[in-house]
């Protein structure tokens, strides 16, 4: 029986993108189901009730939901090409970091794209912060992952993405070569890397999808 | 001398329920480990040194590398130390089920309760809503997951989930006692609440449990300041 492997995103989806990059990294074949977040597919919904989210894979029938539980998930069941490295030590750390990121990191560079004023100046300055340790973190290193892209990498990679539409669009400074030259130069890296580089979604999209939320973001603060 | 060889130190408190949970992985895998107690207002500058990021509790360091977030922590425990029982199964989508579950515990009920505690009048009935809406959704998942009852079946050692579930809702007692409200209820949440009863029997747990008087007086001393300073 031949190996099914469905993968339920939406076209621009950073969490649903760590997923993409996983499976194309080990080369695993697999089915795209794209979702449209302002109509999700029953589907979906059956498969991933708690949330009712993308991403969801679906192995052989059986789902799996939260993105970074389907790294692990990936990389326990394909074994070829590690996303986490061997030692428990290390993999704490990488686990350790992503949740960071995920935490702490988005969270900050979010809210500076949607706030302003005072607010926006202190979730720069909490952004800066934050990205100083992941900063910290590279030294010595290509990738998070060391040589190779790894989970870590996957983790952070929607900076790579992201930060630049965020910052075209707000001309906000948030992850420039001068006060972050690993992590600026990880962005390019990443970002150049074969497997990478074929599932980047559109940046001219993007903005305009962004544009629309931080505006959205704004009417509903202005409207209380 | 060993010095720092193998040398496991836990820097936490048994008032958190975060560090009461790496206890009882510890404790499950029969490792021999060195509780360092902190006082929460008063942090030791050694627990700033081990975890800057967050500066929390629990910390393990091991071998003099320190690891935080509890479950990454026990994630860790369950890796580094491969004898013994298993806190996380073989099957990685059984791992995968666990993971979610845990993770919904402690982001979604977590929060939920948090809200409970820091409230009160009207907001805290709508906070109290949301813990039992979430509770159901617990309650259904666990149906769906593990058909058998709950991942604790037969008397199993503690895994994962068992542990975080135990964390939160353990000492469900002093929360109805401090909050006058009851979280779990044994008519919408039957799988949940015989769950977390069967837990609280294990000699484990009772050996990291403090005693009542004392979680209350916690539990109340966070509520009052966190109405305080929402106050303010």
């Amino acid at each position: 029986m031949a190996e099914e492997v469905k993968l339920f995103r939406t076209w621009s989806s950073p969490f649903a993108l760590r997923v993409v990059w996983a499976l194309q990294l080990k080369g695993i074949q697999y089915e795209t189901v794209l979702e449209d977040v302002a109509k999700k597919s029953d589907v979906l919904r059956g498969y991933n009730p708690v949330y009712k989210k993308v991403p969801v894979l679906l192995h052989n029938g059986r789902p799996i939901s939260e993105s970074l539980i389907i790294l692990e998930y990936v990389d326990e069941t394909w074994k070829q090409h590690s996303l986490l490295p061997q030692d428990p030590h290390a993999r704490a750390m990488a686990r350790f970091w992503a949740k960071f990121g995920d935490d702490k990191v988005m969270q900050s560079i979010w809210t500076a794209f949607v706030s302003e004023g005072k607010e926006q100046e202190a979730a720069l300055a909490e952004a800066s912060e934050h990205l100083q340790k992941l900063e910290e973190e590279l030294r010595g290193k290509k990738f998070f992952g060391g040589d190779n892209i790894g989970y870590l990498d996957i983790a952070l990679g929607w900076l790579a993405n992201l930060v630049r539409v965020f910052e075209e669009i707000s001309g906000l400074r948030v992850l420039d070569g001068e006060r972050f030259p690993l992590l600026f130069a990880w962005l390019k890296e990443f970002s150049d890397a074969p497997v990478i580089r074929d599932c980047w979604p559109s940046h001219d999209k993007l903005i305009t999808k962004f544009i629309a939320l931080r505006q959205l973001h704004g009417a509903q603060s202005s409207s209380t | 001398m060993a010095g720092e060889e193998n040398r496991v130190v836990l820097h936490g408190t048994r008032v958190s329920l975060y560090s009461a949970r790496v206890e009882l992985a510890l404790k499950v895998k029969g490792i021999e480990y060195e509780l360092v107690e902190e006082d929460l207002m008063n942090k030791s500058e050694a627990l700033l040194r081990f975890n800057p990021v967050h500066k929390k509790v629990p910390v393990l360091v091991h071998n003099g590398k320190p690891i935080a977030e509890s479950l990454v922590i026990i994630e860790y425990i369950d890796e580094n130390w491969k004898e013994g029982p298993r806190l996380l199964p073989q099957d990685p989508y059984e791992r995968a089920k666990v993971r979610f579950w845990a993770g919904f515990l402690h982001q979604q009920l977590f929060e939920a309760t948090a809200s409970v505690i820091k409230t009160d009048g009207e907001s805290q009935e709508r906070a109290v809503k949301e813990v039992h809406e979430k509770l159901k959704m617990l309650e259904e998942g666990i149906k769906g997951s593990y058909p058998g009852g709950s991942p604790f079946v037969n008397g199993d050692n503690m895994g994962l989930l068992d542990i975080v579930v135990c964390s939160l809702f353990g000492p469900h007692k002093v929360q109805e006692e401090v909050l006058g409200v009851k979280f779990l209820d044994p008519e919408k949440h039957p799988r949940v609440t015989s769950w977390v009863k069967a837990l609280n029997e294990l000699p484990l747990v009772k050996e990291v449990t403090p005693p009542h008087e004392k979680l209350v007086g916690a539990l109340q001393c966070f509520r009052n300041r966190a109405l305080e300073s929402a106050a303010a």
